[in-house]
């Protein structure tokens, strides 16, 4: 059953990919960028991540399909069209594809009990947290406790990407100006 | 977006249990599934959520784009200001157990404040943003798209 769930979601997100190179509406392309999202949060709910399937549509569907619309609506609603297909991304995707499939035989099976995630410092966490913690959730207490330092960079790189992208496209340049220059345009 | 009335109306009744529920997101992060990361984007959806359907005059005026990039930088003060507060108290940074009498209460509250730190620099990031694609374009006709 659940494999066939997997398989399922596997199958649909490859036909939603098929479907975005085909269509030349940028605007149907975004909507289904956002159904991928929602897939693979799905197919995390079936590996037990439902914290990443959190992430995934709060992030994926949520907010990255308002930013590209708001990105398409600067810049051109369809794509411009090719004359001759091109054989070249279609190889380089391919051999891609490849490449990572490859890089998977060596990894151990999902779930496998003799994983080193499941041998070493997992284990340690599953130990320590009901005494060290006393929280139910040990994602939280990975996150916030454990690996404190690291969520602090986190929030450090998401506090930068912020102020990056408000400076880059004018927040604070646009209200001093206006400030400066009630009457007039900016 | 004036003739939509039936976004209109959904939007309307949608943003409350939105809000709500990265309130519950945000705070029952600890016992289910969830945190600071994902209650800042569901926050931070519900404002969007507003911001296109009704206008973006409208949020801006409710949420002022000064106000939302101090929030930026509040929240990374809230997380980093813990670490401080436990140094303060005779700890490593951000070494919770010193900030109650019990270790695991300290944890607690450690947890609580820094999630809430991460939370406000998470959203207010993604309304910073939203703010900044949003203010650029001049509006859309409904079949320009």
């Amino acid at each position: 059953m659940e494999l066939a769930v997997t398989l399922f979601l596997f199958f649909s997100i490859v036909a939603t990919a098929v479907a975005i190179a085909m269509i030349r509406s940028l605007f149907a392309v975004v909507m289904l960028a956002g159904v991928v999202s929602l897939l693979s949060a799905l197919l995390f709910i079936v590996m037990d991540a439902v914290d990443v399937a959190f992430t995934e549509a709060a992030v994926g569907a949520g907010i990255s399909t308002v930013l590209m619309l708001g990105t398409i609506a600067l810049t051109a609603r369809t794509q411009k069209s090719v004359s001759a297909p091109s054989l070249v991304p279609l190889s380089v995707v391919t051999l891609t594809g490849l490449v990572l499939m490859y890089g998977t035989l060596d990894m151990p099976n999902f779930g496998a009990p003799n994983a080193p995630v499941q041998t070493q410092v997992g284990a340690a966490y599953i130990e320590r947290t009901p005494d060290d913690i006393h929280v139910p959730n040990i994602v939280t207490a990975v996150l916030a406790s454990y690996r404190g330092y690291d969520t602090l960079g986190e929030v450090t790189v998401v506090f930068a990407a912020g102020i990056g992208v408000v400076l880059l496209l004018g927040g604070i340049g646009t209200r001093r100006r206006r400030q400066r220059d009630p009457e007039g345009e900016t | 977006m004036e003739r939509h009335l039936i976004l209109r109306v959904a939007t309307r009744l949608l943003v409350a249990p939105i809000l709500l529920y990265g309130l519950y997101v945000q705070f029952h992060g600890e016992f289910g599934p969830g945190g600071g990361f994902q209650a800042g984007v569901i926050f931070a959806v519900a404002f969007i959520l507003y911001g296109v359907v009704f206008s973006l005059q409208k949020l801006r005026s409710i949420m002022p784009d000064s106000f939302v990039h101090k929030l930026v930088a509040l929240g990374v003060l809230v997380y980093g200001g813990t670490g401080i507060a436990s140094l303060l108290l005779g700890g490593n940074y951000l070494d919770y157990n010193v900030l109650a009498q019990v270790g695991y209460e300290g944890q607690h509250w450690g947890i609580i404040i820094v999630e809430l730190g991460v939370g406000i620099t998470v959203f207010s990031v993604m309304v910073a943003i939203y703010y900044a694609f949003a203010a650029r374009p001049p509006s859309l006709r409904d079949e320009d798209w």
